[in-house]
């Protein structure tokens, strides 16, 4: 299978990857690859033309600022995976990242592009969602930063303007604690359903594939902050969520996993 | 477009359309067939190749990404005069593999698990296995291979 052709065009800097973008508005923007690709390759994208961002060199860092972590858009899965400071600091991060996929699409997906790609079914993007975190967007009038609440806007549709690109992520430290649970049939799969539970002076929780993007569990999130039980929260887990039925799972299911894997995720918390 | 590389250790070069993916590139216009298609949606991992020292699955990797930038595949691993790599010696002795078909993409994953990690233990190496499947199920042998290589390459990569 090969794509559908497209012009290919290199950035050596985000400033000329926002003129090559504003030039066309049915171009996309190219990082690991990892996302885009198997959707050109299927036809479900098609793009007139790539701007492959993957060699701006200053794009790659994860270091502290303050009480946050600033992650750059193209720091690959494997960096994140391997990164002391990440798991000093923001450890639900690491271990997410840890998991997915396989060793060799760590190597190429990037925090950005996975981001950027919105994917409810994916697992970044509902541990952004769980840390709160922030992310930073240029565009051609500048700089903005959009919450991850109000980053994820539908099916694979994020806040990014056709001409913007995700150039980097802030987490905030202070989350030490955290569970994750992804179950899947096969190590590599996507998640079923994947929970993410993290806790500083509070617990966050966010659910992978129980909807068309990356959710919080708004319903177990407020029976803790009164005082429920980790069985009385976990009962009420899939309140809110929309979960579609596939072939490896029923809507009903996906409900009956939520409410399983929110408990053992706060069990994990401990 | 025109794209330059090295592949296991030359250089090579090709006018290619954008969408040629670095699988086809090495396949078609390098001749190079050792690197099998499967799947082709990047579960399989047949398609591995090292893209400067890391494993990667060539079917989900436009060749402009790897423009300038270094490859090795299967076909890089022995020596001129067809002395077998370790690892590939290990897979022989180990009778890891069966129908062959997988068997580029699990020796080149193996090097990059092989350089991931200083010391290797089963689990390690069935974890680095995951994106990589074998259709003959012949999954145990090709673990003990990754060991074996291991022990008698040391810290050599």
């Amino acid at each position: 299978m090969y794509p559908s052709s497209f012009e290919y065009a290199r950035a050596a800097t985000v400033a000329e990857a926002i003129t090559m973008l504003s030039s066309d508005e049915d171009a996309k923007v190219l990082a690991g690859g990892h996302s885009l690709i198997p959707l050109m390759k299927l036809r479900l994208a098609s793009p007139s033309m790539l701007v492959d961002i993957g060699r701006i060199s200053d794009l790659s860092y994860v270091r502290k600022d303050g009480d946050q972590i600033a992650i750059g858009a193209l720091t690959r899965h494997r960096d994140l995976e391997t990164s002391e400071l990440l798991a000093r600091e923001v450890p639900v991060l690491s271990r997410v990242a840890g998991q997915i996929g396989d060793p060799s699409v760590r190597h190429a997906g990037t925090i950005g592009g996975s981001t950027a790609h919105g994917d409810g079914a994916a697992d970044l993007p509902a541990a952004l969602l769980a840390l709160g975190a922030t992310m930073v967007v240029q565009g051609p009038s500048g700089n903005r930063t959009v919450p991850a609440a109000e980053f994820f806007k539908g099916f694979l549709e994020t806040a990014l303007a056709p001409d913007e690109i995700l150039t980097e992520i802030r987490v905030p430290t202070g989350f030490s604690k955290f569970g994750f649970q992804k179950f899947n049939r096969r190590a590599q799969d996507w998640a079923i359903v994947g929970v993410v539970a993290v806790r500083s002076d509070r617990t966050n929780v966010s659910f992978i594939n129980m909807g068309p993007t990356p959710l919080r569990a708004s319903a177990v999130e407020e029976r803790l902050a009164a005082g429920a039980s980790v069985e009385e929260a976990a009962s009420v887990a899939d309140e809110g969520t929309s979960p579609s039925a596939d072939i490896n799972a029923s809507v009903d299911y996906r409900r009956h996993l939520a409410r399983v894997l929110v408990q053992r995720a706060l069990s994990e918390l401990g | 477009m025109r794209v330059e590389l090295t592949v296991n250790g030359q250089n090579k070069a090709a006018d290619v359309e954008p969408r040629t993916l670095l699988v086809h590139l090495l396949r078609e216009d390098f001749g190079m067939t050792g690197t099998n298609v499967g799947c082709d949606t990047s579960s399989c991992g047949a398609c591995t190749v090292l893209l400067d020292g890391e494993s990667v699955k060539s079917c989900t990797v436009l060749a402009a990404q790897a423009d300038g930038r270094s490859v090795t595949t299967i076909e890089g691993l022995a020596s001129a005069d067809g002395t077998l790599h370790p690892l590939q010696r290990a897979f022989q002795e180990n009778h890891a593999l069966q129908c062959g078909y997988c068997t580029p993409g699990m020796v080149m994953v193996s090097m990059s698990i092989l350089a991931e990690n200083d010391t290797l233990d089963e689990a390690t190496v069935r974890e680095g296995l995951e994106g990589n499947l074998c259709r003959c199920t012949g999954y145990h042998n090709i673990v003990k291979a990754v060991l074996a290589a291991k022990e008698e390459m040391g810290a050599e990569l």
